[in-house]
């Protein structure tokens, strides 16, 4: 029978160390919302999602209250809307509305945000998948939850460098249509390689076409947990630590693992994945970069981070593994800059540069996440940047995206509020030589010789 | 149906079990087991019920718990079983 000390533990984890389950994401396939009348399927779309994710608030709130721990965010992802607009949409008004229909099912159904306005082009663009990303700016521009992504290569496809180029551009027309909300629009948009399609963390999250027609997938959380396990082991080796993040990883994971199922079964959806990430908050204590500080870094981005984090992630995922029954999604530790008080405290004392944070996107869950940079910053180079980033994903067979927030009018030094879980970001130097010539090439880089795996 | 934990922390004073076994009586709620320790003046408890015999929705019992508890003055939560369970036992 449990014991007093267990029940103790529990509770402070949630009411001091910050424990929670960060989302209940509800996918929703929309494969057959498709017709070639841009008004049938605007309506097709919003009736699937409002009758599917009518529930998914409501039931959020009563698994929150029943078990005491807090569910941050509930959110749907969609299948990516390039492959279900088909004939529907000639011009990129007509994509708009579609994004108009996603928001306005969002805020129908009470959820944050909704993830999916998205395309899929790690080999080749269609027609339609570029006239989607074309789009992408005014969409964003004209929708408070909407989220957009991009699959821009993968291991066995190789890089799209076309798609590279192109949203090089649209990262930055994002940034001018948003530029009265800091460029808010960028905060939205994710540029993926390798992306999965189970993830239900936003802005990524989108519904893949090998999901089922619904799925309830679970997101947890939980740097404030870990960090306080460490500080029972300071001074110890690298076995007792690795042990105690593992330990913990479990006990967190088993609350999402909870979560999961019951709102599975309340919702009568079936159960997907949970993803093991430890994704921190802007509050103080919920920190991934205190983390790494706890284990003896002086501040992250000192050297020994990137070996900080390989383990953190490591153990996170030994701890998580055996606590869940599916685990998918991203899993691994975030480091948004933005998102994250002890990342901004890093890079504000000059500790943390965006190379170091290349670097350690090497060995952790996601990539350069939330990062604002100068307003100026060429197309060019945030192609470059996602090109860099795409190849680490590509070369080691893992999820790496880019979420870079050129801030117009904004410089080096400057702070940046995005709001809520978005946080605030000071603008971080970008290398200044230039990489047009590169960039502009044109074509592919192949799939590199370890994905011929058949 | 799982067992239900409620834990009860706060400044010790007369009547804080009496009161909160009052409400459960009252709702039908079946007390299972209590442990409890009193360090530095701060009362610590916890109790194991059953309410699949209450007529009270969930989530009612949950708020009117919290709302006694601020009249008490001790901070009272009502939690499924499942969420310590899970995470504590393999």
């Amino acid at each position: 029978m449990i014991n007093i000390l267990e029940v103790n533990e529990t509770n402070k984890m949630i009411e001091q160390e910050k424990l929670d389950v960060r989302t209940i994401t509800l996918g929703i396939s929309l494969l057959d919302c498709c017709d070639a009348d841009l008004d049938a399927l605007n309506r097709n779309i919003y009736d699937k999602i409002t009758r599917l994710a009518k529930d998914l608030v409501s039931t959020g709130r009563e698994i929150e209250l029943e078990y005491g721990i807090p569910i941050v965010n509930k959110r749907i992802s969609v299948t990516p809307i390039a492959l279900v607009v088909g004939r529907a949409c000639r011009s990129p008004e007509d994509f708009v509305t579609v994004a108009e229909t996603l928001d306005r099912a969002a805020r129908d159904t009470g959820v944050n945000f909704i993830g999916g306005y998205s395309a899929i082009v790690s080999k080749g663009m269609t027609p339609t998948d570029e006239a989607l990303i074309r789009s992408i700016p005014a969409a964003l521009a004209s929708t408070e939850r909407v989220c957009s992504s991009v699959n821009i290569g993968s291991t066995k496809t190789g890089i799209n460098m076309d798609a590279v180029k192109l949203m090089g551009a649209i990262v930055r027309e994002t940034a001018e249509a948003t530029k009265e909300k800091n460029s808010l629009g960028c905060a939205k948009l994710v540029v993926f390689c390798n992306a999965p399609d189970d993830n239900p963390f936003m802005a990524g999250a989108f519904h893949g076409i090998s999901e089922a027609d619904a799925v309830v997938n679970v997101g947890v959380s939980g740097p404030g947990v870990i960090k306080h396990a460490l500080e029972g082991v300071r001074g110890a080796n690298f076995e007792v630590l690795c042990e105690t993040v593992k330990r913990t990883a479990f006990k967190v994971t088993r609350a999402g693992q909870l979560v999961a199922q019951e709102a599975s079964e309340r919702l009568g959806i079936p159960f997907g994945i949970v993803d093991l990430s430890l994704a921190p908050t802007p509050s103080v204590g919920d920190s991934v970069a205190g983390i790494l500080e706890e284990m003896g870094l002086e501040s992250a981005g000192a050297p020994g981070t990137t070996a900080a984090l390989a383990l953190l992630n490591d153990q996170v995922k030994k701890g998580g593994i055996m606590a869940s029954s599916f685990v998918g999604g991203l899993s691994g530790a975030f480091i948004p800059v933005s998102e994250d008080q002890g990342m901004i405290d890093a890079v504000n004392r000059g500790a943390l540069t965006l190379e170091k944070l290349e670097a350690m996107t090497c060995v952790c869950s996601v990539g350069l996440d939330m990062i604002a940079i100068p307003g100026d910053t060429p197309a060019s180079t945030i192609s470059g940047i996602i090109a860099d980033e795409a190849a680490i994903g590509m070369i080691n067979n893992k999820t790496t995206a880019v979420r870079l927030i050129p801030v117009i009018g904004k410089d080096v030094g400057d702070d940046v509020e995005f709001g809520g879980l978005l946080g605030h970001a000071p603008v971080q130097q970008v290398n200044g030589f230039g990489c047009a010539d590169f960039i502009n090439r044109g074509g592919r880089i192949p799939a590199p010789i370890h994905s011929f795996k058949n | 149906m799982s067992k239900t934990i409620i834990t009860v922390v706060g400044k010790d004073t007369v009547g804080i079990i009496a009161k909160i076994c009052t409400y459960l009586a009252g709702n039908q709620v079946n007390v299972e087991d209590i442990s409890q320790t009193i360090v530095q003046g701060y009362f610590n408890m916890m109790m194991i019920v059953d309410t699949s015999r209450s007529p009270k929705p969930y989530a009612g019992m949950v708020t009117e718990l919290d709302e006694l508890g601020d009249e008490i003055g001790v901070r009272i939560r009502c939690q499924r079983e499942d969420i310590f369970t899970k995470m504590h036992r393999i």
